[in-house]
């Protein structure tokens, strides 16, 4: 009696045009945080939990540097969203520096010890930047300053909010910077590291330069997820959240399900699991009452289960051979 | 051959509990140590880390460890003997915990409750959480190493929105219910036979609470980790450490993969469910968001720095972690009476203490809001966090590899080899 009705209603069309939007915007929000933990991984094999941290670290960082600071504003003349682009863009070098500190001081000392070591060490500081970034972050609400703030536009009946379409607009930019970059010199070394380290070491790769890139370029990327996953309908709008934090820990199932070390498999994963996710919420709502309410968010672990059962490796990425 | 360390004529013989006399000998003095300590004694009061434990707070603490350390003990059969991390097992001590609720806690119109007697639910929690084990083995078999690790993150969010659809089970409102208390009765009569959440008279001694639980946890933890320790030794200890240490092999030497596996996934569920259903009877009342990753990470911390595949190591580590907020505490408050009193070193301690609004320093006692200055309840996180790293970076095989040099180094003196 629910269910039906509601979807031959005469906004069915305009319902499903703003959940395909909605989609859209989660999953490119996955896939940019599958992107980064994926880079991570192929190049250290390590799975970053530290990765929601970062991102944290990032929206504080974009706080800091376009309201606090003004930083292009001030010496630059020119419209507001400009001014937010480079900061943006600023907020992701920080970040990408602050991932290279990591890197440089804990996980290359421990490149080749266990892989559970290793993720271990970025669960550890998970913990701390958390804690030092919520510090700095929860006493008084940050803004972000974002310049089409919680705007809306309409396609017919269904109104669609800017923020969307931005995170999608971040999601193919990341994605054709990183496509691209994976086809040049210093990306097709990344490509040898991945495959073996020492053989690429062998073929005169500078091995560490890699392991630095991988994981400036994957802080980065936290960095803009987490401060897009702070927009308007995901977070309260433009305040500095945690909700970059959280996000990261529900990207792990679109990792998983994409496969651990596969870009395409990234951004496929993330589109599967943000389509899941909002459809789900969308068309089983009149269900809430079995399945308990915020059920969505608990579906993409659901869908990673299933995945796993059928394909253990996810769906692109490489099954590990095992020798005796 | 007797009293030769290190030289085995038998099977037997190396694979014995405690093999050495000085072992043996230790195990016994530590053992009187632990009887003892609950009570203000002449002689041991004067001994500083044991003193302690005459004082109530610090006597729930250590109840709080050793509660921890029977979780750490059944992650340690799962991933230190079978060598599968999971990170789940927050989820299944909430599996134990709400378990014991449902069989033991009081019923009302709104919440499920049985309210039968401990010698039901304890173990009735440890075997529903063995079942949920069973449950999830078919999956979690197929996946190995970083990918089991995530999958087991899985859990505990399904857990938690587990705990939501059944607000029968996991009560209402965000504050949890109530758990049934730690008391032996024979059925459900109103006198409990043995009563551990009142102060009372044993023999000719005045016991209070916190000493009566201590004894009971402690009793439990040893029956643990003598089983942990037996389990180890068993066919199903050596199957395990065979999958442990390289899969394909011991699969091809005939060993069941899937089937030890899913044992160690029981074995190990069973231990955290039953100390699930122990924290939360301790605790009185616990939401369901105190079984979330960041108490699966704990243990996983715990066991990478007590040393991962020892119970002696699952033990020192439990120690460690859990005890080390307390001490960070007691330093602080130390640090504090130094920087407010005029000592010859309080302006180096004022550096660090932040006593009142606008005064310098990074460390803040009065606010407990987030913000720089930070509070000290979140910096024992920080040093959490640290200690994870540190260990992991410094020294890999934990408390366990630092008493391995100790060791190491009386062993070989008067040489450095």
């Amino acid at each position: 009696m629910t269910a039906i009705p509601v979807l031959l209603a005469a906004s069915s069309v305009d319902t499903f045009i703003q959940t395909l939007f909605k989609a859209l915007a989660l999953g490119s929000l996955y896939s940019i945080l599958a992107l980064g933990f994926v880079l991570i991984f192929k190049a250290t094999q390590t799975v970053n939990f530290s990765h929601g941290a970062l991102a944290l670290a990032g929206t504080w960082f974009l706080s800091m540097i376009f309201m606090d600071w003004d930083i292009p504003g001030r010496w630059l003349p020119g419209p507001n969203w400009l001014h937010w682009g480079i900061a943006l863009l600023l907020a992701m070098l920080v970040t990408a520096v602050f991932g290279l500190i990591i890197e440089r001081l804990t996980i290359r000392p421990m490149i080749g010890e266990p892989v559970f070591s290793m993720a271990v060490i970025t669960l550890g500081l998970e913990v701390m930047i958390r804690v030092i970034a919520d510090d700095a972050v929860m006493l008084t609400p940050r803004t972000l300053g974002i310049p089409w703030g919680s705007d809306t536009f309409k396609i017919g009946g269904a109104s669609v909010a800017w923020s969307y379409i931005a995170a999608v607009v971040m999601a193919a930019f990341v994605f054709f910077v990183i496509w691209r970059f994976l086809r040049t010199r210093t990306g097709v070394a990344m490509q040898a590291t991945a495959f073996d380290q020492e053989a690429a070491l062998a073929q005169g790769i500078n091995v560490g330069m890699v392991f630095a890139i991988a994981w400036a370029a994957g802080s980065a990327l936290a960095a803009a997820a987490g401060i897009f996953a702070s927009m308007s309908p995901w977070a309260a709008a433009g305040v500095a959240s945690r909700e970059g934090a959280f996000f990261a820990f529900r990207a792990l199932p679109a990792v998983i399900v994409g496969g651990l070390d596969s870009v395409p498999g990234a951004l496929a994963g993330g589109m599967l699991i943000g389509f899941v996710e909002i459809f789900a919420g969308q068309y089983l709502s009149g269900q809430a009452g079995i399945l308990g309410y915020g059920y969505q968010q608990v579906i993409p672990y659901v869908v990673m289960l299933i995945a796993l059962l059928i394909k253990p490796y996810g769906l692109f990425g490489t099954e590990e051979v095992r020798r005796v | 051959m007797r009293g030769r360390p290190n030289l085995y004529t038998s099977y037997a013989s190396e694979s014995r509990l405690f093999p050495t006399r000085t072992q043996q000998l230790a195990i016994g003095i530590g053992f009187i140590l632990l009887l003892l300590m609950p009570f203000d004694l002449p002689v041991i009061d004067q001994v500083p880390l044991i003193r302690f434990l005459g004082d109530n707070a610090w006597l729930r603490v250590v109840n709080r460890m050793l509660i921890f350390c029977i979780a750490s003990l059944g992650l340690n059969i799962l991933s230190g003997l079978g060598g599968q991390v999971s990170l789940g097992h927050a989820f299944f001590m909430g599996v134990g915990a709400y378990t014991a609720v449902l069989v033991g806690g009081p019923g009302s119109s709104n919440l499920w409750g049985w309210g039968l007697p401990i010698w039901i639910w304890l173990p009735a929690s440890g075997v529903v959480a063995a079942l949920v084990g069973i449950l999830v083995a078919p999956a979690a078999v197929r996946v190995r190493g970083l990918y089991l690790a995530i999958t087991t993150l899985g859990l505990v969010f399904i857990g938690l929105h587990l705990s939501r659809i059944f607000p029968e089970i996991a009560g209402p409102g965000s504050l949890g219910r109530k758990w049934p208390k730690l008391e032996v009765r024979i059925w459900k009569e109103e006198e409990p036979f043995l009563d551990f959440s009142r102060d009372g008279h044993w023999f000719w001694f005045d016991i209070t609470d916190n000493q009566k639980t201590y004894y009971f946890l402690l009793a439990l933890l040893i029956i643990f980790a003598l089983w942990a320790a037996n389990l180890a030794r068993s066919r199903t200890g050596r199957a395990l450490a065979a999958i442990r240490d390289q899969d394909v092999a011991a699969e091809i030497m005939g060993v069941p993969e899937v089937k030890y596996k899913t044992i160690a996934f029981a074995i190990s569920s069973f231990y955290a469910g039953v100390a699930g259903a122990l924290l939360a009877s301790f605790a009185g009342q616990m939401p369901p968001e105190a079984w979330d990753l960041i108490l699966s990470v704990e243990f996983v911390a715990i066991l990478l720095i007590g040393g991962i595949g020892r119970i002696s190591g699952a033990l020192a580590g439990t120690f460690f972690v859990v005890l080390s907020p307390r001490f960070v505490e007691e330093i602080i408050e130390w640090m504090t009476e130094q920087a407010e009193g005029d000592g010859a070193f309080s302006g180096m301690w004022d550096f660090f203490i932040s006593l009142g609004h606008g005064d310098f320093g990074f460390i803040s006692i009065n606010e407990t809001a987030l913000g720089y200055p930070i509070p000290y309840s979140s910096l024992d996180e920080i040093i959490y966090g640290l200690l994870i790293v540190l260990f992991m970076l410094f020294e890999p095989l934990g408390l366990y590899g630092i008493w391995i040099n100790i060791r190491n180094y009386w062993k070989g003196w008067p040489f450095s080899y």
